[in-house]
Order: C-alpha cells, then sequence, then structure tokens
C-alpha cells in the first residue's frame, strides 16, 4: 500500500459522510453515518493487516506530507501506538452510532455530522506528524464533543459542556505556547524530529509542565478530574462512549508522544508529582465512586481511577509500565464503552440513572445480565480479560520503580471489586422491587449487536494480547531506550547476603542493574 | 490428553452457560456432568502413572500469553506429581457433585446456569494447578473466585447471598493483592515467573536483601509473605477468613466442592508447589507455621458452638486447612499435600452428607431442630459416620490401620513434633485442635442422627407441612392454625425421605475415599522413602523429617488418639446422656460462649475498621473534595469571576461564555500561525 494516502482517506470518509449528513433527512442521516463509519472501520483493518509488525522496519509507517504553508504541512504518519489507537477509534465508531439510532431523535443529521467530524479529528490527533496539525485535531476535536453534551444532552447539560469545556481548554493554551517555543528553538514541526531532539533539561520542566496541564485534564488526573462525571452524566450514551472510549486516551497518548520522548529529564524529575497524583487517584476516586448513586458517575470516577493506572505505568520508565499503561487505555476503552452502553439500554427503557430504581434484572434481562456481568468483571480486571492484562503490566512496571506506588495502587484491585460488585447486585441481583424496572424487555437484537463484538475484543485483548502489543512493541521499546539514562532508579534494590560464597559476586552486579534500567535489554 | 482433561469443562461450561434456556436443563446437566466424568476417567492413569513411578514431570505448551520485554507468560498446561494429585482431587470430587446437584438442585428452574458455572469452576481449577507459572496460577486462582462468586450468588434474589458473595470476592481481592506484589517482587528479583526457574534460582538468593516500601528486608521473606498473603486469603486463614462461613449461602454441593475440596486447598497448593522457595526464608515459614495454627485453633473453637449444620462443617474446613499451613510451615508438605488430599474426600463427602439432610429436612440447616434422622435416612447416616471417623482420626496407632484422616492429620501432628521450634507449638495447638474437632464432629452427628425427633419447632418443616395440607385439604383452615402452634419437640406429622440414588452413589464412592485413601497411599505421600519417589523433586520432601516424625515417642502417637476419644466422650456425654449439659455449659460460660458464637467478633471488627470507613471516607472525598473544595474554587468560582466580568463587557458581548472560548480558540490559531508563518 506503498504511497497510498489511506490515513487522509480515512479521514475523508467521516468528513464527505458529516458534509452529507448535514443535508438529508433523519432516517439516511443514520444510514450515511454507519455506511461511513464501517468503511473507515474496513479501512482501519486494513491499515492494520498492511502494518509492518517485525520492528525491523520504519517506525513511521503510511506517511504523507504535503507542505501548506511556511513549516506548516499536512504531515501524516503512524507507529504501533497510533495504530492501536486508531483501531480503537474505528471500532468503537460504528457502535456508537448504533447505539444512538433510537435514542437521538432531534436534530437527527447534525447528530450524525457531529460524531463523524469527531471521527475525523480523533485519527488526525493520532496520525499528525505536524505540532501544529496535532494542536489543532487535539483542540478542534472539544468542539464536537461540546455540541453533543451541549444539544443532545441530559437536563443540566448546559453546565456540563461550560465545564467540559472551560477544563480542557485551560490546559491548552499553555500547551499552544510551549509548542511555539519548542518551533522556535528546534526549528522544525515534525513530531518524529522533536522526539528525538534534546532540550535543555531546565527548560524541559516548563515545557513538560505546560503540556501537562494540557494533558493532566485530558486523562484526567486528580484534582482536575471533576468535569468528566459530569460530563458523562449529561452526555448521550454514545457520547459517554466516545468520551470513556477514546477521548481519554488522547492525554496518555500525549503523554506517551510528547511529553515522555520530548522532554524525558523534566518527566523523570517530575515523576514523583505524577505517582502522587496518581495514588490519590486510585484510592479518592475509587472510594467515591462506592457512594454513588448514579450509574454513570460510578462508571465515570472509576475511569479516573483506571486512567490513574495509566499514568503511573507511562512513568514507570519501563518497557513493562508503558506496555501496561497502552494495554490499560484500550482495555478501559473497550470495557468502560461497553459499560455505559449497558446504562444507556437500561436508561433507554426507564429514563434515569439511579441506581436504586432499578434491580432483579437479572430475571426479566438475563441476556443484559450476562453481558454486563461480563464488563463488569473485565472492568475489575479479571485474568482473560484485556483490563487484567493492562494493569498488570503497568503496576509490574511501576513496582520496579517504587514498591510504595506499586502498592498503593494495587489497592485499586480491591476497590474496584467493591464498587463494581457492589453496583451490579444493585442493578442485577435482589427482588424485582420497581414494577416498571422489573417490566423492560431484554436486550434487543440491536443491542446485542453493540454489546457482543466488545465483549469478543475484550475477550481477544485478556486471552492473546500478544496481537495488540506486537505492533506497538518496537516503539514502546525505543522510547524506553530514549527514556533510559533519565529513568529513575527503583527503591529495591537487591543486595546479596554476607554468607554467599565469594564465586557467585558477579550475581550483585546483575541484580543491582536490573530494576534501574528495566529488563529488557 | 491434559488438553482434553482441562478444556472439556471449559467447552461444557461455554455451551451450558451460553444455550442456557435455548439448550434445557437435562442437555445442560449431560453435557456438563459428561465431561467431568470423561475429565476423571482420563485423571486417574495420570495419577497411577505417577504412583507406580513410571511418569515424568512435563510440560505441554499452548501459546503466548503476555510478553512484554523480558517478562513472558506462556500458556502452558504442566503435569507433575502435584499436579496429578490435584487433578484426581478435582476431577473425583467435581464429577461427583455435579452428579450429586441432579438430585439436590431437581427443583431448580436455572439449572443450566448451575452446571455451567460448576464446570467453569472446575476448569478455572484445573488451569490453576496445571500452571507453569505464577502468572497462570494466579489466572486459574482469581477464575475460581469468580466460579465462587458467581455460586454463593446463585440465588441471588437472597441479599444474604449476594452479601456472601460480595464479600467472598473482595476478602479475597486482598489475598490477591499480595499475591500480586507477590508476582511482581519475583520478576524482578529473577527476572523470570515461570515455576521452576524461580525453584532453581531460589537457594542463590537465600541470605540477600531488598528494598520494599522504603525500608531493606530479606529479599526471599518479603517475597514468601507477599505470596502467603495470597494463599490466606483463598484459604481462609485467620484474618482473611471471614468470607469463607458466609459462603455457605451458595448451595450446598458449592460448599462442597469448591469451599471444602479443592478451591479453598489453592493457597497449600501454591505454598507446597513454592516450597524450594519457601525453605530459603525460615522466617517464612515460621509465619506460615503460626498462622496454620491460630487458624486451626480459632476455627475449632467457633466450630463447637455453632448450630447451623453447613457452618459446623464449614469452620472445621478452615480449622483442617490451618493443620494443612502448618504442616507445610514445618517443612513437611508431602504431609499437608496428604491431608489436603483426604480431607478433600472426607470433607465433600460430610458437605454432601450435609447436603442430603438438609434434602430431607425441606431445607432446614438448623441442627437443633434436627434429632433421631439415624432411622429416617440411613444410608446417609452410615456414609456421613464415615466421614466423620475420617475427620476425627479414628486408628489404631501403633498397628497404623485406620481411616483416611488417621494417617494424614497424624502424619502432620508427628511431623510438627519432630520438627520442633514452632513445630513444637504447632504441635500442642494441633493435638487440643484434634480434640476440638472431634468433639464438634461428633456433636453435629449426635445433634442430627440420635436423639429425639425436634422438627416440628422448625419453620421450613412447618412450611413444609402446611404446603402438603394446601394441597391436601384446601378447606381445612385449622391445620393452618394448628401447625402455628405446634408442640416444640416431636416429629410434627413430618416424615423425611431418604435423599434419591443420585445423591447417595456420590456419597458412598465418596465414603470408600474417606475409609481407604489413607491406608492405600500413606507410603506414596509420607514415606520417608516412598516421599522420594514419588514426589520426585516437585516439593521440597524432606525424608529425614518423616524418618524423624516416624520414630516420635510412643505418647505423641497416642496424643491423637487420646483427644480423638476424649472428644467423643464429651460429645457424647453432653448430646446424648446428659441433654442439659450444653445449657449449663451455656449459662455458667455466658462471655466465653457468646465470644465464640459471634466467630470473635472479626466480622464486627472489620465493619468498623474497614467497610464503614470506606464509605464515609468515600461520601466525604465527594461531598467536600470534589464539590466542597474542587469544584468551588475551580470551574465554579472561575465562573462567578467570569460573570461578574460580563457585567462590563456585556453591552459589546453576547455574554455566552462558549462564544468567549470560540473566540479565544481562533485567536490561538491565529497566533499559531502568526508564529509559524513568521
Amino acid at each position: 500500500m506503498d504511497g497510498f494516502p489511506i490515513l487522509s482517506l480515512m479521514m475523508a470518509v467521516p468528513m464527505a459522510g458529516a458534509i452529507a449528513c448535514l443535508f438529508v433527512g433523519a432516517n439516511s442521516a443514520r444510514w450515511i453515518a454507519l455506511i461511513a463509519t464501517l468503511v473507515d472501520f474496513v479501512l482501519g483493518m486494513a491499515l492494520w493487516a498492511n502494518f509492518d509488525q517485525s520492528g525491523g522496519g520504519a517506525q513511521w509507517q503510511f506517511q504523507e506530507y504535503a507542505p501548506i504553508f511556511g513549516k506548516f504541512a499536512w504531515a501524516l504518519g503512524i507507529d504501533g501506538i497510533a495504530l492501536m489507537l486508531i483501531a480503537l477509534t474505528v471500532f468503537l465508531m460504528p457502535i456508537c452510532i448504533g447505539a444512538s439510532w433510537n435514542a437521538i431523535n432531534k436534530r437527527v443529521g447534525e447528530y450524525m455530522a457531529a460524531f463523524l467530524f469527531m471521527e475525523v479529528l480523533m485519527i488526525g490527533v493520532f496520525t499528525a506528524q505536524d505540532l501544529y496539525l496535532f494542536y489543532i485535531m487535539f483542540e478542534a476535536g472539544l468542539i464536537p464533543m461540546y455540541l453533543i453534551i451541549g444539544i443532545w444532552g441530559g437536563a443540566d447539560r448546559i453546565y456540563a459542556s461550560y465545564k467540559f469545556f472551560l477544563y480542557t481548554l485551560f490546559g491548552s493554551v499553555l500547551m499552544l505556547i510551549a509548542m511555539m517555543w519548542m518551533v522556535h528553538e528546534a526549528g522544525t514541526t515534525e513530531i518524529p524530529v522533536l522526539m528525538a531532539y534534546n532540550f535543555d533539561p531546565h527548560v524541559q520542566t516548563w515545557l513538560f509542565l505546560a503540556f501537562f496541564a494540557s494533558f493532566a485534564v485530558k486523562m484526567p488526573m486528580w484534582p482536575v478530574h471533576t468535569w468528566l462525571p459530569d460530563a458523562h452524566v449529561q452526555a448521550p450514551t454514545a457520547g459517554s462512549v466516545i468520551l470513556a472510549g477514546v477521548l481519554l486516551k488522547m492525554g496518555g497518548y500525549g503523554f506517551i508522544r510528547f511529553s515522555l520522548p520530548m522532554f524525558p529529564e523534566a518527566s523523570a524529575q517530575l515523576a514523583p508529582l505524577v505517582w502522587g497524583l496518581s495514588m490519590v487517584a486510585v484510592v479518592y476516586t475509587s472510594l467515591v465512586a462506592l457512594v454513588q448513586s448514579d450509574m454513570k458517575k460510578l462508571i465515570a470516577y472509576s475511569s479516573v481511577a483506571h486512567m490513574a493506572i495509566v499514568t503511573v505505568g507511562l512513568f514507570a520508565f519501563n518497557q513493562a509500565g508503558i506496555e501496561g499503561a497502552m494495554m490499560v487505555m484500550l482495555g478501559h476503552g473497550l470495557v468502560a464503552g461497553a459499560l455505559f452502553l449497558c446504562v444507556g439500554v437500561i436508561y433507554d427503557r426507564l429514563h434515569t440513572r439511579e441506581i436504586a430504581r432499578y434491580g432483579g434484572l437479572s430475571i426479566n434481562m438475563p441476556r443484559y445480565a450476562v453481558l454486563f456481568l461480563f464488563f463488569t468483571m473485565a472492568s475489575v480486571g479479571l485474568p482473560g480479560t484485556s483490563n487484567f492484562v493492562g494493569e498488570f503490566l503497568a503496576l509490574m512496571g511501576i513496582y520496579q520503580a517504587s514498591t510504595w506506588v506499586a502498592l498503593v495502587c494495587t489497592t485499586g484491585i480491591i476497590l474496584g471489586a467493591a464498587y463494581m460488585l457492589y453496583l451490579y447486585r444493585r442493578i442485577c441481583y435482589g427482588e424485582q422491587v420497581n414494577a416498571d424496572a422489573a417490566a423492560m424487555p431484554d436486550l434487543s437484537g440491536r443491542e446485542i449487536w453493540l454489546l457482543a463484538p466488545i465483549a469478543a475484543v475484550v475477550l481477544w485483548m485478556g486471552v492473546y494480547p500478544e496481537s495488540f502489543l506486537k505492533p506497538m512493541r518496537p516503539d514502546i521499546r525505543a522510547l524506553e531506550a530514549r527514556l533510559a539514562p533519565a529513568a529513575p532508579a527503583g527503591d529495591s534494590k537487591i543486595k546479596m547476603g554476607a554468607p554467599k560464597p565469594a564465586g557467585e559476586a558477579h550475581e550483585e552486579v546483575h541484580h543491582e542493574e536490573a530494576p534501574a534500567h528495566g529488563e529488557a535489554h | 490428553m491434559i488438553q482434553l482433561i482441562v478444556l472439556l469443562p471449559l467447552l461444557a461450561a461455554a455451551i451450558a452457560g451460553l444455550g442456557n434456556k435455548a439448550l434445557g436443563k437435562l442437555p445442560a446437566k449431560i453435557l456438563t456432568t459428561g465431561a467431568l466424568f470423561i475429565s476423571c476417567a482420563l485423571s486417574w492413569p495420570i495419577f497411577i502413572s505417577f504412583l507406580t513411578g513410571s511418569a515424568e514431570a512435563h510440560v505441554t505448551p499452548l501459546f503466548t500469553w503476555i510478553q512484554s520485554g523480558s517478562f513472558d507468560a506462556q500458556w502452558a498446561l504442566r503435569v507433575d506429581a502435584m499436579t496429578a494429585v490435584m487433578l484426581v482431587v478435582i476431577t473425583s470430587v467435581s464429577s461427583l457433585v455435579h452428579l450429586y446437584s441432579w438430585g439436590y438442585m431437581d427443583e431448580e428452574p436455572d439449572q443450566p446456569r448451575f452446571f455451567a458455572y460448576l464446570s467453569l469452576f472446575t476448569f478455572a481449577m484445573l488451569m490453576l494447578v496445571t500452571a507453569n507459572n505464577l502468572l497462570q496460577m494466579f489466572f486459574g486462582w482469581e477464575g475460581v473466585g469468580l466460579a465462587s462468586y458467581l455460586l454463593i450468588g446463585f440465588w441471588f434474589r437472597k441479599p444474604s447471598a449476594n452479601a456472601a458473595a460480595i464479600k467472598a470476592f473482595v476478602v479475597n481481592r486482598v489475598g490477591d493483592l499480595g499475591f500480586m506484589m507477590g508476582i511482581f517482587g519475583t520478576y524482578l528479583v529473577f527476572n523470570t515467573i515461570s515455576i521452576p526457574e524461580i525453584l532453581e534460582m531460589a537457594p542463590s538468593m537465600a541470605g540477600s536483601t531488598i528494598g520494599f516500601l522504603g525500608h531493606r528486608f530479606d529479599t526471599m521473606t518479603v517475597l514468601c509473605l507477599l505470596l502467603f498473603v495470597g494463599a490466606m486469603g483463598k484459604s481462609a486463614q485467620l484474618g482473611l477468613h471471614t468470607w469463607l462461613p458466609d459462603a455457605m449461602e451458595g448451595p450446598t454441593p458449592v460448599s462442597a466442592l469448591i469451599h471444602a475440596a479443592t478451591m479453598v486447598t489453592a493457597g497449600v497448593f501454591m505454598v507446597c508447589r513454592l516450597s524450594p522457595m519457601f525453605e530459603t526464608s525460615q522466617t517464612a515459614l515460621t509465619v506460615v507455621t503460626y498462622v496454620g495454627a491460630a487458624t486451626c485453633l480459632f476455627a475449632a473453637t467457633v466450630g463447637t458452638v455453632q448450630t447451623d449444620i453447613k457452618r459446623v462443617i464449614a469452620y472445621s474446613t478452615c480449622s483442617q486447612l490451618g493443620y494443612m499451613f502448618f504442616a507445610a510451615g514445618v517443612g513437611a508438605y508431602g504431609a499437608a499435600m496428604f491431608h489436603l488430599f483426604t480431607h478433600a474426600f472426607f470433607k465433600a463427602l460430610l458437605f454432601l452428607g450435609a447436603g442430603s439432610v438438609i434434602h430431607a429436612m425441606h431445607h432446614e440447616q438448623d441442627m437443633r431442630y434436627y434429632g433421631a434422622l439415624r432411622k429416617e435416612i440411613p444410608i446417609t447416616f452410615w456414609t456421613m459416620t464415615l466421614g466423620t471417623l475420617a475427620i476425627t482420626g479414628v486408628g489404631l496407632p501403633l498397628i497404623g490401620v485406620g481411616f483416611a484422616g488417621f494417617y494424614s492429620k497424624d502424619g502432620i501432628l508427628e511431623a510438627a513434633y519432630a520438627a520442633g521450634g514452632a513445630g513444637t507449638g504447632a504441635f500442642l495447638v494441633g493435638i487440643f485442635a484434634a480434640l476440638l474437632t472431634s468433639f464438634y464432629s461428633w456433636r453435629l452427628v449426635f445433634l442430627t442422627f440420635f436423639g429425639k425427633a425436634r422438627w416440628a419447632a422448625s419453620e421450613h418443616i412447618q412450611h413444609a407441612l402446611h404446603d402438603a395440607h394446601g394441597h391436601d385439604d384446601h378447606h381445612d383452615d385449622h391445620a393452618h392454625d394448628d401447625n402455628h402452634h405446634a408442640p416444640a419437640t416431636g416429629t410434627g406429622g413430618y416424615h423425611p425421605h431418604e435423599s434419591p440414588w443420585v445423591m447417595l452413589v456420590p456419597l458412598i464412592v465418596l465414603s470408600l475415599g474417606a475409609v481407604f485413601a489413607g491406608f492405600l497411599f500413606h507410603d506414596q505421600f509420607i514415606g520417608a522413602e516412598g516421599g522420594i519417589e514419588f514426589w520426585k523433586g516437585v516439593l521440597s520432601f524432606d525424608s529425614h523429617l518423616m524418618h524423624a516424625a516416624h520414630e516420635v515417642p510412643t505418647w505423641v502417637k497416642f496424643a491423637p488418639f487420646t483427644v480423638m476419644l476424649t472428644g467423643l466422650l464429651i460429645a457424647w456425654l453432653a448430646y446424648i446422656k446428659n441433654t442439659d449439659w450444653p445449657q449449663r455449659f451455656v449459662a455458667t460460660f455466658t462471655g466465653l460462649y457468646t465470644f465464640l458464637l459471634n466467630k470473635w467478633y472479626f466480622d464486627e471488627l472489620y465493619n468498623v475498621l474497614f467497610v464503614k470507613p470506606a464509605f464515609a471516607i468515600g461520601r466525604f472525598f465527594w461531598k467536600f473534595g470534589d464539590v466542597g473544595f474542587i469544584d468551588r474554587f475551580g470551574p465554579n468560582g472561575l465562573a462567578a469571576l467570569v460573570v461578574q466580568g460580563n457585567k462590563v463587557t456585556r453591552r459589546l458581548q453576547s455574554g455566552y461564555l462558549y462564544t468567549y472560548a470560540l473566540v479565544m480558540l481562533i485567536g490561538l490559531a491565529a497566533a499559531a500561525t502568526w508564529a509559524m508563518t513568521r
């Protein structure tokens, strides 16, 4: 597929669909959106199939370059990390359209157009190789999401959309200033070049903080997470799916693409800050999730806790941690998306998110109960599901850097089990206390078609994650090598005991080195 | 062949579970039970080939699971002597429990789901015991936890069952936290999680130190204790035991399979599997010994006062697991595995027997409403008696012939005495616990099968009678009233029926195990020479310790026998001879009785220490952290400021914040353009 501009095509298809949707009736708009997203899904799979995973080839593949003016160019290209996030995006998009099929019945054309435009921008974020192009895509992504919440959202949508916009825009101002300085300093807008550019360590700290302001909000990290529960609660189901599924991953992608490779010294220096915020986030938001009476808020808070595992994994500075962080992002994208779909299913029937209004759904909705249980268990991180692979690797990675951080963050598996099983019990188990909830019909064929594919991928990712780890491996290895000189030493340095025979002294060297530099060499 | 053994239950579970109602009850039952019997039939030849010494340990690789840098976890099925032991235990008990459930769950409308869960559990347990690396073991570990959660909460309409299911899962997760940290640490130290490689390298790390949570500790002690926390959770050891008695909310066949014979022994299996690792840390072994002994004593004391027949057996299980752990702690891993093996048979038997009693007594579980069932359900009575003879360790010391528990429990006690050190304390505790074991086991038998019938006072029996009347005579309202004023003792006109043959056959087969498992296999498991040949180094078999255990003083050999008889005598005196003794005991030692009845107040303590604070702190963080602080001074405060500013600029602008935001964005884009093109 050399020379064929597949990445541009993947953005052109939904763009064309978005424009078409604005001029047709409701039903046509639904079909156009579904077909456009399915075409993009097929293109995405073709992209994956043609991606050279051997690690022997170029890091950046499917590159396109078209100068626009000055240094600014339509520069696209992907590595394995971007490939996986694009795959996640194009996989979730048709599901989002399907989830909105009956739930949205006002301004359908505009709604579908907003979604398709968002797909353009999300693919743009993951493919952009030009710093400013990335910035435009990254920030413009706010607009359709803002509209989706503000127009098609719940009762309190205006407050939520404003909060969402204000929070996320706040960080981006600082990021733009930092970007301009960087372009001035390095003389290029090309991201691959900047990733290898060595900025002065003193300046790095400021640059890092400027980017951090933006990415931390997007993640979201504690304490700038409070927009997320409100945005989720007010967003329509599909909006929540794409918000949890893809938009939250942009923060993690930003860390992995910019903060870590461009400012390795500052990353290492400020790692304790990230660890600290993440540790607070895991415990704090998990406990908050435990006491929620609104389903969507509960899952939103659980998202913050899961994203904290991503940040500790990334700032473990080793391969296991970063690969784990990526797997958590992919797994969480699927599982949290599916959980929001599950909430949407019963919200469509009863029009309330109040947990206490449900109960005993296993009796009248057995199929729903099975799928909801599956995603609950995946969210809890049961081995054999996608989330376990990620959480395990991320926590194992951070253990090599700090045992304290690992211990505190691993408590997330206990708290996560508590709040998710408590949620599941209140919704699906017990007696049928509410007559209207007891009368709800089981999943329709359409709803099964939305959830079953996600379940299949979650299982695939849990049992054979190699399909997903392999494309990312060379990139993450390169990143680890880039970080190695700055990476902080672990706190579990092994010292061989005095009673050991002198002949085994060489062991000491090996083990002293191991935690500090990771195990990948 | 091993693939078939492991994967058949998974296949059956998937078909029965997903097919569910569409598949129908009978096909689901035939499929799952059939798959388990095939697995069982394939497992015994493997075990026998290890018994005869003709088989070698081997690993069947499947495919890659997780790879990351030098971290490499493969799906693989390992078969060695330890796996072979577990294979026969799991598949035998599981297939019998499947069969038994045909009868026990006969009235249940949701049978495909039940059988699918049972088979799923069996698959996860088989993955656990065939693991060749720590991560696959953890997969099985969590898989059995999932199945346990689902089966405890099988009757999901019951609030108590739901609470017990969540409790089981969450408490186990506390243990899993330790297990996961242990895996992280092990990988950090050894750069691999392959069990054989770790065990090979472990001795070279003895005496080294490692940083952990800001302090320096002995490396192997840290790793072993972290992993042991996992074992404590799964095997319900003191501190993390609170879920096991509550797990009795699940259907009784589940209690027999999961909470007696197999899953709860996973912790013991893990310690034995990693025994060369534990051997490198005397501190860790001492902790294992003390925790085991403490659990053994604690659970036995609580078991003596419980009135729910299943809870008595549950505490008995907890106590027996304590025996297995302190056996491992003193280095007698063979004895631990042996007790695991025999215990699986006689404890599954006792649970299934209890299920048969409950079935006969129309779901009544309180022994205070039993009595005189000996003649009504004779086969259940005789098989449970055999089980009781096995658990109390009836046998003839010196001659060395007895029931299964006689070989395994006495083996543990003798090894503990021979080991000395912490073992001596464990020995004394174990002897005392054996007295209690004998007492509560015979108490159960006497209360259930002997004495006078006390059925009439039972609500469940009343329901049964009421239903019968309702069906027989629709117009007799007086029968209804009469039942509510029934006398406290007597049969109340109820006639218990012996269970159907599908339930009795498993009881009879398991009684064979309870009678002969010790006699047949003790030489291979704990014989000083036989053990070496059987285990072939897969666990740290200490031949010297076993020799010493065989040569302990005669009084040590007679001690378990004596306390067994004493316990029997006390139980006989208190529950057959002088039935007012228990009341007088309660009146005299009210404090002690209340303390034991309330299970040493662990649940209350944990509720105050963990559960309530978690909710309170969560609410605090939410209301005062997020809403009261971050939002108040963050976006809302900013909004208030903007509104103030708007008052000034209202005439010029529309006043909508998002307009400003969009203007800002456009401005920024313009600035960016300028920066690039200049």
